[in-house]
């Protein structure tokens, strides 16, 4: 049966101070959780923060904790996640809480510059094109991971990050994994050096929380499986410091 | 973290697999050959018949002792790592002493078994 109002507690104040504070909100049809925090603060209290941008799933910026779970808030139906009427909305877990529900993302972007995930480009303008085909089975295991938006739940997620604040990460690992199979790439040896020991892809319990958790349905714990294997290689020749 | 230790991160790491390897297809053969041979009942007589004094038989509980003294102080070194405020050259000697423990111990039974024999 379907509540008229829906109950909304919602995180206010900051990452030290603040409390769960609830408000009604009119239920409606196709509502997204986006939706409802936009209603709060457009008709409710103005002096509520949080973050969004695209409304369609490709920003990656409207990121909270919903019920619990870390999910896009613009593509997440009230429907499916609050059956009873009740939610619950705060911000991303492991991020320091700037107000209500934004976060600093400084450390979770930091990190992917930490574990060189930049191209490092081998031609100048004078080269020609590098020919990747699309069936390429380098090409194919980027593509793989490539549409990551960095939107930060698979990282909020992760425990090893809760546990370990150096940890790169589900995000920035899968990330240097398309690098490591970029066949254009020249920055590898440093690459492997960045991203491998226990602050790197070793710190990985691989089970998968990020994978479960990922809104694009991308396998950040298989890249990180792959960023195993080759810097074993890798040291197996003595290729890593 | 110092960049040694990073070969030494990724070096464990494959170990760790390579030992897997090992330990499941030694859990298999084992497995397999406890209920293929056991008819009627496990004796130790029977055991000891069947393996004791089996150069064969020696061998492969001797490369699994091995196995199991790679992969599990590895594991045991990652979990006190992060479970524990113990620094990691504590963890590091101790999980040492653990893969001792488990050789030392593993080898010597294996030895004795191969020494064995039924009157
Ligand atoms: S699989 Fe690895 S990266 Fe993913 S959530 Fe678990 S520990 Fe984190
Ligand atoms: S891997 Fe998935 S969950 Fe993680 S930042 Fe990228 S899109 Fe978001
Ligand atoms: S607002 Fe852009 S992904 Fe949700």
């Amino acid at each position: 049966m379907r509540e008229e109002n829906l109950i909304v507690s919602v995180w206010r104040g900051d990452g030290e101070q603040g409390e769960y504070v609830d408000y009604r909100v009119p239920r409606e049809e196709s509502q997204t959780v986006l939706d409802v925090v936009t209603y709060i603060q457009r008709k409710i209290d103005p002096t509520l923060s949080y973050r969004f941008s695209c409304r369609v799933g490709m920003c990656g910026s409207c990121a909270m904790t919903v019920n619990g779970k870390p999910r896009w808030t613009c593509r997440t139906h009230v429907s499916k996640v609050a059956p009873d009427g009740k939610l619950s909305v705060g911000p991303l877990r492991i991020m320091n809480v700037v107000k209500d529900l934004s976060v600093e993302m400084s450390d979770f972007f930091e990190k992917w510059v930490r574990a060189e995930g930049r191209f490092h480009p081998t031609k100048t303008r004078y080269d020609d094109f590098d020919a990747i085909k699309p069936a390429d089975n380098k090409r194919k295991i980027a593509s793989a991971g490539i549409e990551c938006i960095g939107c930060g739940i698979c990282y909020s997620g992760c425990d090893v990050v809760a546990w370990k604040a150096e940890y790169l990460g589900p995000a920035a690992l899968n990330r240097a994994w398309t690098l490591v199979n970029d066949v254009r790439d020249g920055g590898q040896i440093a690459r492997l050096n960045a991203i491998a020991g226990d602050a790197g892809c070793h710190a990985c319990h691989s089970q998968q929380g990020c994978v479960e958790n990922c809104p694009k349905h991308l396998n950040p714990t298989a890249s990180i499986a792959g960023l195993k294997r080759v810097t074993a290689f890798a040291a197996l020749k003595g290729g890593l410091k | 973290m110092s960049a040694s230790k990073i070969q030494v991160e990724a070096r464990l790491w494959l170990a760790q697999r390579l030992s897997a390897f090992v330990l499941a297809l030694g859990v298999i053969i084992h497995l397999v050959t406890i209920v293929y041979a056991v008819r009627g009942g496990l004796s130790a007589s029977e055991v000891v018949d069947r393996v004791g004094g089996n150069l064969g038989w020696s061998l492969f509980y001797g490369i699994f002792v091995v196995a199991v003294a790679v992969h599990a102080p590895i594991g045991l070194r990652a979990i006190l790592n992060e479970m524990t405020s113990l620094t990691s050259r504590r963890v590091d000697l101790l999980c040492f002493i653990a893969a001792t423990f488990l050789v030392v111990t593993g080898l010597r039974t294996v030895l004795a078994f191969h020494h064995l024999r039924v009157g």
